[in-house]
């Protein structure tokens, strides 16, 4: 394939003109998602967001471009990285990271979940900052006390990791269970809090 | 059905090949921008179609050709001032005098030889699509390239930056 090398004017046309394009799409609503990459402890995380709020939270563990093409397959494929539209959480989570925050407060968009799955994520935020409750205990919480593996897979299929809070579910003999993030992100957020709780 | 392309994969992989395409046109001015930021705006229009075919490059620079081409052919029906290769400012000692002096060149050739360069040597289309495109045969697609190679060689102290054929053969 030719390949020609890419000319610094050349680079900065084109971030011109990709900032004008990104105009275009957000003045004439063509925009279906917006997204930034941003740096945590945790490495890179991508924060994607909808007209309707924030829509995904992905750990660079899951491959940016394989979460950005399901974003693609499940809301659209008119995807454009902005910062501004995920501003917001992008400087709650830093917030929590520097220890000043304990629960978040941006609007969320949950179309990536399904209703029983949804039901068990919006339980989620009242599990204290600080504090972990088990599968078991979230399903009899919620009046299911048999669907326990649904409260695992809901809970493993979180689309907004970290602000919906997860991981603070634990196998009911205290094991760490899975995470999304990996177990090591898990467990440094586990710890993290019960350091601060 | 492929997975859809998210639109700023796209600009990011093809954005500048067709900025190229629009500039071997048009030179290396705003006309070639305009030519990009059209291509572009009209990708995002359809792209609930566009982001599931196979060869989104080639949609793209198809398009953007086309796109140039409808503004040389304005330009040119505008009347005798045609000023599509301008000048350039003093370059000397500046990297980028190099790439906009190839364009300049490009854009100087005559139409089916610039063509055959811009759609095969810059967007790395095989002959056999540069023939479909432009309605003539792959072979004569060929020999279109390989004289204006031959005419950009001639031409003054231009270094050519793409010595390699997207068709793995030699110019």
């Amino acid at each position: 394939m030719t390949s020609l090398t890419t000319a610094p004017e050349e680079t900065d046309v084109l971030t011109r003109l990709r900032g004008d394009l990104l105009t275009h799409a957000t003045t004439t609503g063509a925009r279906e998602v917006a997204y930034s990459i941003i740096e945590t402890p945790l490495g890179r995380l991508l924060l994607a967001a909808t007209p309707v709020g924030l829509v995904r939270v992905a750990f660079e563990r899951e491959d940016f471009d394989t979460v950005l093409g399901t974003l693609a397959e499940k809301i659209g494929p008119r995807i454009l990285r902005d910062a501004d539209p995920v501003d917001r959480a992008a400087h709650e989570l830093a917030e929590y990271f520097a220890g000043e925050r304990r629960d978040f407060d941006v609007t969320l968009d949950r179309r990536l979940t399904t209703p029983f799955r949804g039901e068990v994520q919006r339980f989620l935020p009242s599990i204290e900052f600080g504090h972990t409750l088990s599968y078991r205990d979230v399903a009899e919480a919620l009046g299911r006390p048999r669907a326990m593996r649904a409260v695992g897979t809901a809970c493993a299929t979180n689309p907004l990791p970290i602000v919906v809070p997860c991981h603070r579910v634990l196998r009911t003999d205290g094991q760490l269970g899975g995470y999304i993030g990996g177990l090591d992100a898990k467990r440094a957020l586990l710890e993290s809090e019960r350091t601060r709780a | 059905m492929p997975t859809p392309l998210p639109f700023e994969t796209a600009i990011d992989a093809h954005g500048a090949t067709v900025l190229r395409v629009c500039r071997a046109v048009l030179g290396g001015h705003v006309d070639a921008e305009d030519a990009w930021a059209e291509t572009f705006v009209s990708a995002l229009a359809d792209w609930d179609r566009i982001a599931r075919i196979e060869n989104v490059r080639g949609w793209l620079v198809t398009v953007a050709h086309r796109k140039a081409i409808d503004v040389l052919r304005a330009k040119s029906r505008q009347g005798p001032s045609l000023d599509l290769v301008p000048e350039s400012p003093t370059t000397r000692g500046r990297p980028e005098a190099t790439h906009l002096d190839l364009y300049r060149a490009i854009a100087a050739l005559p139409p089916g030889q610039r063509t055959a360069i811009t759609l095969h040597y810059l967007a790395g289309l095989p002959y056999a699509e540069v023939a479909a495109e432009t309605g003539i045969s792959p072979a004569a697609a060929r020999r279109a390239g390989a004289d204006g190679i031959r005419a950009l060689r001639a031409s003054a102290s231009l270094t050519l930056p793409f010595p390699i054929d997207p068709d793995g053969e030699s110019a």
